[in-house]
């Protein structure tokens, strides 16, 4: 935010800011202005986020295409401003498209993309874009910025099917009774489903217009192809998960990465089709669904159970608050894939 | 500004057969403020009794674009719409209403109504005010009177009903550098001349209009102006504007009565005893003084 108020300030970028007294207010702001049919974008993390939550549903339920940035960060108590990702997890029902990236590159590329998905007319979903907090939002890293003229052909000026207007009034954010609410629901659910096809098609559009793709759009992988096992996991520990797989692979061990990019919507099928020789699945979750385990190994032992053939899944909870994920917790993931049970941490 | 009702726009913005009670305030409010506002205006409504009684979807009784979020965003979703009018170049040409409840105002949306003061957002607000949580089951507001009795304040054996006088919203309001105005919804056309003149104004305007309530107030519903006039009568809801810190009061009771004269018309205040009437009466003398000093003294408050 503070860059893109340096470009507004200096001119560069040409648009209106508004400087929220809090975040429940700024999603609030985000919302409105969406509503008049304009582009919003707002960034938000942790408890910023966790204030937000009651307008997160509201501006999925009246299908505003708004895009955010999320530098993922852990929940208080105790406070901490370190990176997990507990603050998006938790929101995991919002009905916003959840897409984890891995590099500064790939949070770049997939802002441009968030706005095409959102905006399609089949989907008219707001979408969060997850950047692991620190590792991501708070380093530098060379990238390559797309030009301005490239990315308007990629992304045309946003055209809203529906917007406030005195010469074409509509009432926006009526009450559903009993009798509608289900439909409403099922129509917004409808939409996330259907957007597995225009991430995955995004994607592939990008990737014609500025060479660069990340995996289908949905999902990633790295060396599975022959694989017996791989680590499962979102965002920046994928890179560190790379490394150890090239170590392994070296040691004559066929292990790889599935990196999960969208976790709402959940592309099940695209998982459990590139894991069909797949012996063992290790889950890195940087989150913890308290009294349960972490949120991807739940969901993906569930994507898992109408398989024939299962791999065995075990589930980590590793990098809480801002915790580094080493080289060696992902061996020991990778060594235990075969005899761990249920849920460990790796502290 | 109309001097008298035939100036009045006849035009409907606010359809009839909305699902308000019998002799609702606020849907009167509504259907005023929007004569003042005319067609070319958008609506961003808090969560309140009127959002639910005039859009149960597919129906809606708003002839204008009209938005509902949440409950306490309704100044921060305007905020949003003030911008991107701006961004659209369509600033001057667009008047932006909001719509709010007392409990949305006074209370939950407080945040969200003095962050968009403090940035000098360009919205007419209207504040319904008839005391307390309608919608949600007649629970205690900011905005509830003294010893009123509602759902979570009732009047028991130990405590006779709110404990709290009413909070000075639009002097709170003024401090933000508002134009603001009080009305009644007994005074149309005073009520629709200070939505105008809170619309034309550059930046934010606060109007808290007093709204009657038979359900939550219990009174019958043919009473719904009568009480609105008893309440201005007797000082309880005086009627004021507050331009650049300087109070005026709009009109002054020709013949003032004593509050009891209005307290006994309502339910809600039944239970009261003499002393209680005798601390309200005093607290009302008190605050309608000190509106006369500071109309009389040209004290500029803020």
């Amino acid at each position: 935010m503070e860059r893109l108020a340096d470009y507004i300030n200096d001119g560069i970028l040409k648009s209106e800011m508004i400087h929220a007294e809090s975040e429940h207010s700024a999603i609030s702001a985000a919302l409105g202005a969406e509503a008049m049919g304009v582009r919003t974008f707002t960034a938000t993390a942790s408890q910023g986020l966790a204030l937000m939550h009651e307008i997160l549903f509201v501006v999925s339920g009246m299908r505003l295409p708004v895009v955010m940035a999320v530098a993922n960060r852990a929940l208080s108590a105790p406070i901490n401003i370190w990176n997990d990702h507990q603050d998006s997890i938790s929101e995991r029902d919002a009905g916003w498209i959840q897409l984890y990236v891995e590099s500064a590159q790939e949070a770049l590329d997939t802002i441009i993309q968030a706005y095409k998905i959102a905006e399609n007319r089949k989907i008219l979903l707001p979408v969060m874009v997850c950047l692991d907090g620190f590792t991501l939002s708070h380093v530098y890293e060379p990238v390559n910025i797309p030009k301005q003229k490239d990315v308007d052909k990629f992304l045309p000026r946003y055209n809203a099917l529906f917007k406030l207007d005195p010469k074409k009034p509509i009432t926006m954010g009526p009450i559903g009774f009993p009798d509608t609410y289900m439909e409403f629901r099922k129509e917004t659910h409808e939409a996330m489903l259907n957007s597995i096809e225009v991430i995955k098609n995004t994607n592939n559009d990008f990737k014609k217009s500025f060479s660069r793709s990340y995996g289908d759009g949905l999902i990633e992988t790295y060396k599975i192809n022959d694989a017996d096992y791989a680590v499962a996991a979102m965002g920046t520990v994928c890179g560190t998960t790379r490394v150890v797989v090239d170590e392994l692979r070296k040691q004559g061990k066929k292990v790889g990465l599935i990196k999960i990019k969208s976790f709402r919507p959940f592309p099940k099928q695209k998982i459990t089709n590139c894991c069909k020789n797949i012996k063992g699945i290790a889950v890195i979750d940087r989150n913890i669904s308290l009294g349960n385990e972490g949120a991807l190994y739940t969901e993906l032992r569930s994507a898992f159970y109408n398989q024939k053939k299962k791999p065995i899944i075990n589930g980590f909870i590793a990098g809480l608050g801002g915790r580094d994920i080493t080289l060696s917790h992902i061996k020991t993931a990778f060594n235990k894939i075969e005899n761990s049970s249920d849920t460990e941490w790796l502290l | 500004m109309e001097k008298t009702i035939a100036g009045i726009s006849t035009e409907e913005l606010f359809a009839s057969g909305h699902r308000a009670c019998a002799g609702c305030g606020v849907a009167l409010a509504a259907r005023h403020a929007l004569k003042a506002a005319g067609k070319n205006t958008i609506v961003v409504n808090a969560t309140s009794c009127l959002e639910v009684f005039s859009t149960p979807y597919p129906e809606t009784s708003w002839k204008v674009p009209w938005i509902h979020g949440a409950f306490e965003n309704a100044a921060a979703i305007a905020s949003g719409i003030d911008r991107a009018l701006k961004t659209l170049g369509k600033r001057k040409d667009i008047n932006l209403l909001v719509f709010g409840g007392d409990g949305g105002t006074f209370d939950i949306g407080f945040q969200a109504l003095s962050g968009a003061a403090e940035r000098g957002q360009n919205f007419c607000y209207v504040c319904f005010d008839n005391a307390a949580y309608m919608n949600t089951g007649i629970q205690r507001s900011g905005a509830t009177p003294k010893y009123a009795s509602t759902t979570t304040s009732p009047a028991g054996k130990l405590i006779h009903g709110k404990t709290e006088f009413k909070k000075p919203m639009p002097f709170i309001m003024a401090a933000h550098g508002a134009y603001v105005a009080t009305a009644n919804i007994a005074f149309p056309l005073d009520f629709i001349n200070k939505v105008k003149k809170g619309l034309a104004f550059e930046g934010p305007s606060y109007i808290q209009v007093y709204v009657s309530c038979p359900t939550g107030w219990k009174f019958l519903n043919n009473m719904t102006i009568e009480i609105g006039k008893l309440a201005f009568q007797s000082n309880v809801v005086p009627l004021y504007e507050i331009e650049k810190g300087i109070l005026t009061i709009s009109k002054k009771p020709a013949n003032k009565i004593p509050v009891k004269d209005y307290l006994k018309t309502q339910g809600r205040f039944k239970h009261m005893t003499e002393e209680e009437i005798k601390d309200v009466q005093d607290y009302t003398d008190d605050q309608w003084q000190r509106l006369l000093d500071l109309e009389k003294n040209k004290i500029r408050l803020f």
